[in-house]
């Protein structure tokens, strides 16, 4: 039931785009078109799911041999041979895929949600399962906010914005309407 | 005179928040009030400046393929040394930061200092550039900072200006945002302005 309340808690309640402020960089790079919106909200599931299993492991090793100190080196150097591990073998297995997924995968490595649900698994000392579930929350809650955000860009596409505003500002406030209705969740689940 | 330009660059001209738009996750999240946003800010001048100065001495040693890992090894481990720096004397500042200090490593400011510019110029030039970027960042975070803790809680660095009046929301998310692109739109503005004056 618990990994459940994780799950629910990371997609809505605390997502992490709107409430926590993490992955603000790919957001508001790539959330222009609905397709590659979620090209990159699926690619950075999967990467978020499969390095939070790996940086459990990792934590493990460094929890046993006292050195939690290096967590930050470690990880990072985990998850940035993992991303590009993972896109060797896309390119050579399926170019399909790759297509779909591949040009977001280097800029995955430097998304700070990667980082940062590692991190925060790390710190609240979750089990796999629960780490498992949380990333899973993490990057659907990712996938969430890119797709509604990219459905009211192209839309605005159409109309004519002062030009002071045009791009980026006029994206930040938008951010700012749909985080209120987001603040809406809050307090419907106590961990 | 050009180092003086290689430091002073980064304040306006190429202000890595409203310019070139990065570094967004720390500069949304921890401008709750001034004092964060200048802990973060000075946190992130420290590493940028010292992982540029590393980097742009050993930058002949380097082999291009590899560059990019052994530029993060350099910047986590100045991550790893600024983090137990501020654990150890700015206990309360450093809790108030929480996760962000470590998140400072794929803080995309330093990545593209180092790449950019550390990467290909000597080292007192590295480090000036550092330096500017930094203080340009540190900048704008406590202007942030300071707008949403007037308007949020009617104080500035903690000093009470008045009470009663509060905008509780500027503190929460959405002010971040709003904050932010209102700043940025005024940026924009005088931006246009300028260019259209020099048109003339």
């Amino acid at each position: 039931m618990r990994v459940f309340l994780i799950l629910f808690s990371a997609l809505l309640i605390n997502n992490y785009v709107f409430i926590r402020f993490l992955g603000i960089c790919p957001f508001l790079g790539v959330s222009k078109k609905l397709d590659t919106a979620v090209g990159m909200g699926f690619a950075a599931t999967f990467v978020l799911v499969m390095s939070s299993v790996i940086t459990w492991f990792v934590n493990k090793l460094l929890a046993v041999s006292g050195l939690e100190f290096l967590r930050t080196v470690s990880f990072i150097l985990v998850i940035a041979t993992f991303v590009q591990f993972v896109e060797f073998v896309i390119r050579k297995n399926s170019p399909a895929l790759y297509e779909a997924l591949g040009i977001y995968l280097p800029l995955i490595t430097t998304n700070c949600i990667i980082l940062g649900v590692a991190i925060l698994n790390a710190q609240a000392k979750y089990s796999l399962l629960e780490a498992i579930f949380h990333a899973l929350g993490a990057g659907l809650g990712f996938l969430l906010a890119l797709v509604i955000f990219a459905g009211i860009r192209e839309r605005l596409e159409l109309y004519e914005l002062p030009k002071s505003f045009e791009g980026l500002p006029i994206a930040l406030i938008l951010a700012s309407i749909i985080s209120m209705a987001f603040m809406g969740f809050q307090g419907l689940i106590k961990l | 005179m050009s180092r003086m330009r290689e430091f002073t660059k980064g304040f306006f001209k190429e202000n890595a928040t409203y310019v070139q738009v990065l570094g967004m996750c720390p500069t949304l999240a921890v401008t709750t009030n001034a004092i964060n946003g200048f802990g973060m800010g000075l946190a992130a001048t420290a590493v940028l400046t010292l992982s540029n100065i590393v980097i742009s001495s050993i930058r002949k040693g380097v082999p291009a393929k590899i560059r990019i890992p052994i530029f993060i090894t350099v910047i986590a481990t100045f991550v790893t040394i600024v983090d137990l720096l501020m654990h150890a004397f700015t206990y309360e500042l450093w809790k108030a930061l929480g996760i962000f200090i470590p998140l400072i490593v794929v803080n995309c400011i330093i990545m593209g200092r180092a790449e950019a510019y550390a990467s290909k110029n000597d080292v007192l030039n590295s480090a000036l550039d550092g330096l500017g970027v930094g203080l340009g960042f540190t900048g704008s975070l406590v202007l942030l900072g300071s707008i949403r803790e007037i308007l949020g809680n009617g104080t500035i660095f903690g000093v009470r200006l008045w009470s009663g009046f509060n905008m509780f929301a500027m503190i929460l998310p959405p002010g971040a945002y709003m904050t932010l692109g209102l700043l940025a739109a005024l940026f924009t503005a005088i931006g246009l302005k300028r260019k259209r004056g020099e048109q003339k």
